[in-house]
């Protein structure tokens, strides 16, 4: 099954250093793809792309099908591709309406509508089954780390996000946030969005996605199903002690 | 836009809104429940940290009890309209300056700003004769473009508020200088503009004033509330706009009744609202409405709380920045207005000595020099304060010194406030900025 968003050997290069070496990469419609990689493996570097943050040196970038190029924020966002990023680019002193609806404000005769924004917040944090806030009006300075992610993702969906990039969202969390936004993760990409989670928890990464695609030094080692791996293999990808192929093992012997 | 998606999802990828699933308690929104709910939550808030101007209005109670117990004259009329014509210039100046210090920034230069515009109108007028009106439209304008050159300065090229301001602090003093020579002193010979701060209007404009004040804000609440009904959005109980309304038309009443009384201890009489208290309220009223309800209101916010997500979220962050600046220096041409209609002579010191009690009124009136909230009306009654300190002092007959150190350790009593009710914040804040 082709990807919504497909990556056609993608490279990039810091002066000398090549951390993208020929990636390829699948985001399905409708599915949780989790990006892995250790340390330095070139994630960010590939999600800096897909948001026209800093844009690739080479390779094809299919977006349904069609060709595409994204060398702006503004263009990435213009596809519909929204990303979250580990700091969550919330300003804490305005509360959840504001943020949400931040730099694209609804007016009514040239003033704030202030209820039909709260009423879309509102409904669109209700329609991703968000139980946990007191308060649309609430200030984000007031809300706890899973709520803030769960608040942010909200932001994703209510620009009408096709996919939405997830970068570390339950690094800085417990156990029961982590839950939360979890099953909020689950939820969205049921409803139609793409979702390419980016994480060092495997067992995050096990619990929520249904492709799991392994960066090792700028190569895709692996574009797996997550029903058709395990933790080991994953862990042998990670690391490089096992490639595309054969294990280290299979090679001694 | 929409597609693939709208299809299966029940997301609001279009103006239509998401039916709540039956049994689902829907989010509230700060405006759900009775009064008694209503004020509940605002204790909770106030207990929480967010105290916003209650300790500058406490102040103002305290500090007024105890002066018209020390001073007979303190209460009276020719007092309080003394003290509303002394406070004009700075209140003007510390709602300047609550722009900038909502970003986190600051303008030291602001009053002497307020000093060249006056300058400029001055020189206009009395030596190259001039209309008084085109004349004011240049000071207001010069105000306009020394805003933007700072506005860039900081934004564009990244140097700190603090240094650009400093710098243009004493040059703008050297600037006047300069500007008006050897003589260093004019005579403000405008009667137009001698009248904003001396002159009071008719008995019965102030009456007007005050019907103007009490319809425009009883015309806003409901305007509000039909907007939150229309929309579906819960409503707060009509009680709590009654009650609000009310208090401003009482409050206001008992002012405009006392301003209107005879206040001369002369043969001809003094009655009516001060000129300057209805422009004074127009600023207010006008300001608070950007903060509040447009867009840019939203996006000064933002870009204090955080210049980064704002950028994210597409902000022209440069450009809040600029407009910003530029606001706060328009403002302080207005107090540098105020101030040489009060003093009716433009010098080379005009607006030098204002900015300084101008900040610590905003800080008085809980406008945190972190940037990020801050309303306009807290700097007035901050400013309210600091005149009422110096105002009840001086009718004490205390010293001016012994009047700075009782106004510093105000501003350092606020600022401590400030800061542990930061530290207890983010608990409980349910309301808007």
């Amino acid at each position: 099954m082709a990807g919504l968003i497909e990556l056609r050997d993608i490279r990039k290069s810091f002066g000398p250093v090549d951390v993208l070496k020929g990636v390829n990469m699948d985001i399905h419609a409708g599915k949780v793809t989790a990006l892995v990689g250790d340390n330095g493996a070139g994630k960010s570097t590939l999600i800096k792309g897909l948001a026209g943050v800093q844009p690739y040196n080479s390779g094809e970038l299919l977006f349904d099908g069609g060709p595409v190029a994204i060398s702006s924020p503004g263009e990435s966002s213009a596809l519909g591709i929204e990303v979250v990023y580990q700091d969550l680019a919330l300003c804490e002193n305005l509360d959840i309406v504001q943020n949400m609806f931040l730099g694209r404000e609804e007016l009514h005769h040239g003033m704030l509508d202030q209820p039909e924004m709260e009423k879309h917040a509102a409904a669109t944090l209700q329609s991703l089954s968000v139980r946990t806030l007191k308060s649309v009006r609430q200030k984000v300075a007031s809300l706890s780390g899973g709520q803030r992610q769960t608040v942010a993702i909200a932001r994703a969906v209510l620009k009408k996000a096709k996919v939405v990039i997830l970068d570390e969202p339950t690094a800085a969390l417990g156990v029961a946030q982590t839950e939360q936004v979890l099953a909020l993760v689950r939820r969205l990409a049921d409803s139609g969005v793409s979702v390419l989670i980016v994480s060092h928890n495997l067992v995050d990464v096990f619990q929520v996605a249904d492709y799991i695609d392994v960066l090792y030094l700028g190569n895709m080692v692996a574009q797996l199903k997550t029903t058709d791996t395990n933790r080991d293999e994953v862990v042998g990808y990670l690391t490089g002690t096992k490639t595309r192929d054969t294990t280290i093992e299979e090679t001694l012997v | 836009m929409t597609t693939g998606l709208s299809k299966s999802s029940g997301l609001p990828l279009d103006r239509a809104v998401p039916t709540v699933a039956a049994g689902q308690k829907p989010i509230a929104t700060g405006y759900e429940g009775s009064a008694g709910d209503q004020l509940r939550a605002y204790v909770q808030r106030v207990r929480g940290g967010d105290m916003g101007m209650l300790p500058a209005l406490a102040g103002l109670v305290v500090l007024g009890i105890l002066f018209s117990a020390l001073s007979p004259y303190f209460l009276t009329r020719g007092n309080i309209a003394n003290l509303l014509t002394q406070t004009a210039a700075l209140m003007m100046l510390s709602m300047a300056l609550t722009f900038v210090i909502i970003l986190a920034e600051i303008d030291l230069s602001v009053g002497v700003t307020g000093g060249v515009g006056t300058a400029v109108f001055i020189l206009l007028v009395n030596k190259e004769h001039w209309n008084w009106i085109p004349a004011i439209v240049l000071a207001v304008l010069t105000g306009v473009a020394i805003g933007m050159f700072i506005g860039f300065l900081v934004a564009k090229i990244g140097i700190p508020s603090f240094v650009v301001t400093l710098g243009l602090f004493l040059g703008f003093q050297g600037l006047m200088l300069v500007m008006l020579g050897n003589a260093g002193s004019y005579q403000v010979q405008t009667p137009q503009i001698i009248d904003i701060m001396n002159k009071s209007m008719p008995v019965w404009a102030g009456w007007v004033m005050l019907v103007v004040m009490v319809a425009a804000s009883l015309l806003t609440g409901f305007y509000d509330r039909r907007r939150r009904v229309v929309t579906g959005m819960p409503v707060r109980p009509m009680t709590l706009l009654w009650a609000h309304v009310g208090a401003l038309a009482v409050g206001g009443g008992i002012m405009v009744f006392l301003l209107n009384q005879n206040r001369s201890r002369g043969l001809s009489p003094i009655q009516g609202v001060p000129i300057v208290v209805p422009v004074a309220l127009a600023i207010l009223w006008a300001g608070t409405t950007i903060l509040d309800r447009t867009r840019f209101g939203v996006h000064i916010y933002a870009v204090g709380g955080s210049a980064e997500a704002a950028r994210r979220a597409g902000i022209k962050v440069a450009r809040v920045r600029i407009i910003a600046f530029l606001l706060c220096s328009l403002l302080g041409v207005v107090s540098g207005i105020f101030t040489i209609s009060q003093t009716g002579v433009v010098q080379s010191s005009t607006g030098r000595d204002i900015v300084l009690p101008g900040v610590g009124a905003a800080v008085v009136g809980g406008i945190s020099l972190f940037g990020g909230r801050g309303r306009l009306v807290q700097a007035a009654v901050g400013a309210l304060l600091i005149s009422m300190i110096t105002n009840g002092l001086g009718l004490q007959g205390y010293s001016a010194g012994f009047t700075f150190l009782v106004t510093g350790g105000v501003l350092i009593l606020a600022a401590t406030i400030d800061a542990l009710s930061r530290r207890r914040s983010g608990s409980t804040s349910l309301a808007r900025t």
